[in-house]
């Protein structure tokens, strides 16, 4: 009996089944316990970037599950062989990397995570509240980030047009997220963590951009929620350093510009 | 209490397709409306606020917008018939990754073919099939996407096949010359009645893109 209990123990502790069965080696049937031991013994790697929303929301996913993981920072400027080799299509980060097989795709990616780490959901249960969740998570990177970008390499008239575009966005996330204490409900789920890009990365952008449209006075519920998240633990690995982001977004800036003259 | 099902569409949208061939492998029984994008509906507007976009699918007056999340709700609301999305998580990131890239490439590149030319065009038609030979990769020696059975990338990419016509036309070349795999697999999913009755004739839509060419001036 007292040998069983030191391994159930040293499976809680998380020792490692081979250590543990080393030590004491006596079969016993618990097999649901081997298997969740052997689920944290996975091989989970990120390949991702400091600078980018896309990576940064990955990580928190990861990191709200409690999921240890490899983080490997990637030159976009000279890609490593393992991403291509692990997102040949695309040849973007994020990708994760679970056991040795590649997600790509940071939306693909969190959807993954929800699926094969269950505890403390991200994603509803209901089919509804899903399929919501993925609309607005959706209009965030296609309609929101795309437009920022745009924004951000245009001048004149058409930067203008971009910015009262953003605003008209930020103001319908604004009214999803009213009488809610988050975007997905009473905790954090996943259409806070896509929205995360808020956070740090959207004010950094808009100093560098020198603009001064994303404010408390106009976006008042979204700084609401921006207070309550970033107070969240797992939330600090969205924080990208401010000076060093806004010279990486200036010297990107430069060779937009000289690369389009 | 029965389900109220309504789709609003339009019938040439390949997105408005993927919704009609998810209902239909299902056997959801569910009231179609077409809609007139140059007049929309009341109904539409209220429905899709944010995008004013069909395909639109209401379910006990709910709304539920954009395709591939449409056919995601409806996989999980009715999961117990043909199922579309695999049960294992990895296959089901797989299966989710290619009908994001066929969202992301296969409209655009599409839409580049009929509405350009010259070099422009070239290079549209250049990527569309660099597109699809990846497509065709990925589908090996399935029958299917999905494998035995139709599954999610199907639904999501056959619609496509009925512009296909379209697009050989407008950009003077043969889909299936360089493609035969990925046309083989269009006519086996055509084969099924949830994909015929809900894909319109090539003809048919070839004939939708020269009045829309007419309209818009382009040559």
């Amino acid at each position: 009996m007292a040998e069983i209990h030191v391994i159930i123990s040293s499976c809680d502790r998380n020792v490692g089944i081979a250590t543990a069965l080393r030590r004491k080696p006596v079969l016993v049937n618990f097999t649901s316990k081997l298997e969740q031991t052997m689920a944290d013994e996975d091989e989970v790697k990120l390949f991702g970037m400091w600078a980018s929303p896309y990576s940064r929301r990955v990580e928190l996913a990861l990191k709200l599950k409690g999921i240890p993981y490899e983080y490997v920072e990637e030159d976009l400027s000279s890609k490593s062989c393992l991403l291509l080799k692990y997102n040949p299509v695309h040849q973007k980060i994020p990708v994760l990397v679970h056991n040795g097989k590649p997600i790509a795709e940071s939306l693909v990616i969190l959807e993954y995570i929800d699926e094969t780490w269950t505890n403390n959901p991200i994603l509803p249960q209901d089919p509804y509240d899903r399929a919501m969740a993925r609309f607005w998570a959706k209009f965030i990177d296609e309609k929101l980030l795309m437009t920022t970008r745009k924004a951000s390499v245009a001048s004149g008239k058409e930067k203008e047009q971009a910015i009262e575009e953003i605003t008209e966005q930020l103001k319908l996330l604004e009214s999803e997220l009213q009488g809610k204490e988050y975007f997905s409900g009473p905790s954090i789920g996943y259409l806070d963590i896509v929205a995360s890009v808020l956070v740090f990365w959207f004010g950094n952008l808009q100093e560098a951009l020198g603009v001064d449209m994303f404010t408390k006075e106009k976006f008042p519920i979204i700084f609401g929620w921006i207070g309550k998240v970033a107070e969240i633990d797992a939330v600090e690995v969205c924080r990208i350093p401010k000076e060093k982001h806004l010279e990486y977004i200036r010297t990107r800036l430069e060779a937009f510009k000289s690369a389009s003259k | 209490m029965a389900d109220e099902l309504v789709l609003l569409d339009f019938w040439p949208s390949p997105f408005g397709m993927r919704v009609r061939i998810a209902l239909a492998e299902k056997g959801i029984k569910h009231e179609y409306r077409e809609e007139d994008l140059r007049n929309k509906s009341a109904l539409l507007l209220q429905m899709n606020p944010v995008h004013k976009k069909i395909p639109v699918l209401i379910h006990n007056g709910k709304p539920v917008c954009e395709s591939l999340i449409q056919v995601q709700y409806i996989d999980e609301v009715w999961h117990d018939q043909a199922p579309l999305l695999p049960s294992d998580p990895y296959q089901r990131a797989i299966a989710r990754f290619w009908a994001d890239f066929v969202d992301k490439k296969i409209y655009e590149l599409g839409r580049k073919i009929w509405t350009t030319k010259g070099e422009e065009q070239e290079a549209g038609k250049k990527e569309f099939i660099e597109c699809l030979k990846l497509l065709e990769g990925e589908l090996g020696d399935k029958p299917y996407f999905g494998g035995e059975n139709l599954g999610y990338v199907d639904v999501v990419l056959v619609p496509f096949y009925s512009w296909f016509l379209a697009y050989e036309k407008c950009g003077n070349f043969s889909i299936e010359a360089e493609c035969p795999k990925l046309i083989a697999w269009a006519k086996r999913c055509l084969q099924k009645e949830s994909v015929s009755k809900s894909l319109p004739d090539q003809e048919k839509v070839y004939g939708f893109v020269l009045q829309l060419k007419k309209i818009f001036g382009i040559e």
